[in-house]
């Protein structure tokens, strides 16, 4: 694990399990990430990075280790997990926004309802973000008549609404057709150098190498090799991660 | 890095939360628990200290006038079982071919169409009570030759038609509710429009509709008892024959916790088609 020395780190895993029954997903996770931190994680259907995402947003109960969030125990059932999970914003491979509302709606959601801001508030600095992600036209419409591409766009503003110390990114461009994969990229990277702490799952192997700073590689429920991105995507030293990357680059 | 073994053992930091975890649980059974007792306590003694208690516990909760009221009450329930069992299969086969008719495309259905339509606002809107007077006493009233006037095949026709106006619609919302692009992918497939109805979207639609279904037959169940008006001996009309003659309402209770005890099955059932529905559509 790269420790990032200066600073205390804002995400702490350590040694994480999760089980569905039987089957062991996560078999003992330590994973940090410092602040303003890009951290990457690759691996092969099933080997349990969303599931990871998950776990750190509490959205799946865990059954063995501690998440700790700005060095608080997130995942000591004595914590209020709504409130914790108002430090984190996460995006979903399938977008998930709410057909039934309209894009700034869907933005606004959460500020008005969660954090109580006033209605005027909570439009303008929705506005705001749309306009950031290059939708600020779209605000009215639904979500139903915008394309793959700028649905992700709208559920990235969503999740930053509400200003998350922690942006957790699940896999958000493999429900995208190819061409709609570079505008989403495009407003990643803007957020990483823009000093957003970031956790992401992704398929993207190149953006990774731009990007990250630390690429974690997971395999069976755990991760087996993490170090900075060139190291780990050009030069791994597990031999796993060389047929993973192996597999990947072969593709036509 | 932990060994694979080592991380089924819990650690004892993940074997206190887990006991943290339970203790809460057992905290909200207990709470659970005394909040019953006391809201029951209250309820019962609310009730009983009322005035007029012991005059209504006399007759309505009788004990040896319900028991004596029993067998013949279960003897019209028997009625109300089979009426229940037939109509509730013409009630399926009517409705789904109502539901059928009025998703018919095409502009040489339209009377068929209109037809469908016209039965289902009509039956849908007449209270069942009304219905009930009107087959019962209007049909047989017409003295054509070959229409019964039997009180319960009069009485379980006005439940079928009822009942199947509300029926087809649950069908219809179904099949309305399969996505179009299922019927894109039969009807590229070759299937045409009827099997892509027989073979795609009723099997869809069906499953999904179950538990509407279920709801509506846990009401018909309770309906049942309503052929009663026209003078067939059911369970209410028998119940109502036992109060006549011994002055006291208990034999109504009786036939009431009987319907109940009919309907939570189910109820239950209901429930679980739900649940089913819902895991496998990967809801739960």
């Amino acid at each position: 694990m790269k420790e990032d020395p200066g600073s205390a780190p804002v995400l702490s895993v350590r040694g994480l399990v999760k089980r569905y029954g039987e089957r062991v997903v996560l078999g003992g996770v330590d994973l940090d990430v410092a602040e303003h931190e890009v951290v990457v994680l690759i691996g092969a259907s099933g080997s349990g990075k969303s599931t990871l995402l998950k776990c750190v947003d509490l959205l799946e109960d865990i059954d063995d280790g501690q998440i700790v969030l700005d060095g608080r125990d997130i995942s000591d059932p004595r914590v209020d997990a709504e409130e914790s999970r108002r430090s984190m914003g996460m995006v979903f491979q399938q977008f998930n926004l709410f057909p039934h509302m309209s894009v700034l709606q869907n933005v606004t959601l959460s500020p008005r309802v969660v954090f109580r801001r006033n209605r005027s508030e909570a439009d303008e600095r929705g506005r705001e973000l749309l306009a950031r992600v290059g939708l600020a036209e779209k605000a009215d419409a639904y979500p139903d008549k915008l394309s793959g591409g700028q649905q992700q766009r709208v559920a990235i503003a969503r999740a930053l609404a509400y200003d998350p110390r922690l942006l957790l990114l699940d896999e958000i461009t493999s429900a995208l057709d190819p061409e709609l994969v570079g505008e989403v990229l495009d407003l990643v990277r803007e957020l990483a150098e823009s000093g957003r702490t970031i956790v992401m799952a992704t398929h993207e192997m190149g953006f990774a190498r731009e990007v990250a700073h630390t690429v974690c590689f997971l395999d069976g429920g755990r991760i087996i090799e993490s170090g900075g991105a060139e190291q780990v995507l050009t030069d791994p030293r597990h031999e796993r991660t060389q047929q993973f990357l192996r597999r990947v680059h072969s593709r036509p | 890095m932990t060994a694979p073994a080592q991380a089924l053992a819990l650690t004892a930091l993940a074997e206190e939360r887990l006991a943290y975890r339970r203790s809460r649980a057992r905290r909200s059974t207990g709470i659970a628990l005394v909040s019953t007792v006391v809201f029951a306590a209250v309820l019962l003694f609310a009730t009983t200290a009322s005035p007029g208690w012991p005059r209504v516990r006399e007759s309505f909760l009788n004990w040896r006038i319900g028991w004596d009221s029993l067998p013949a009450i279960l003897q019209g329930l028997w009625l109300n079982l089979r009426v229940l069992v037939v109509c509730q299969i013409l009630i399926l086969i009517l409705g789904l071919t109502l539901a059928a008719v009025r998703t018919l495309r095409g502009p040489v259905w339209f009377p068929l169409r209109a037809l469908a339509t016209g039965y289902v606002d009509l039956f849908r809107g007449l209270p069942l009570i009304i219905v009930l007077y009107l087959v019962g006493f209007g049909l047989p009233g017409l003295r054509l030759a070959g229409i019964p006037n039997n009180p319960v095949l009069l009485g379980g026709l006005a439940l079928v038609l009822v009942y199947s106006a509300f029926v087809a619609e649950v069908f219809r919302a179904g099949i309305q509710s399969v996505h179009p692009s299922q019927l894109s992918a039969a009807t590229s497939l070759g299937l045409n429009y009827r099997q892509t109805m027989r073979l795609i979207v009723l099997p869809q639609a069906s499953r999904r509709v179950t538990p509407a279904l279920l709801n509506d037959f846990v009401a018909l169940q309770k309906d049942c008892g309503l052929i009663s008006v026209l003078g067939a001996v059911d369970a209410v009309r028998a119940a109502q024959i036992q109060v006549a003659s011994s002055y006291n309402f208990t034999p109504y209770v009786v036939a009431g916790l009987l319907f109940v005890m009919l309907a939570v099955p189910s109820a239950r059932l209901a429930d679980w088609a739900t649940r089913r529905a819902a895991t496998r559509q990967g809801a739960l």
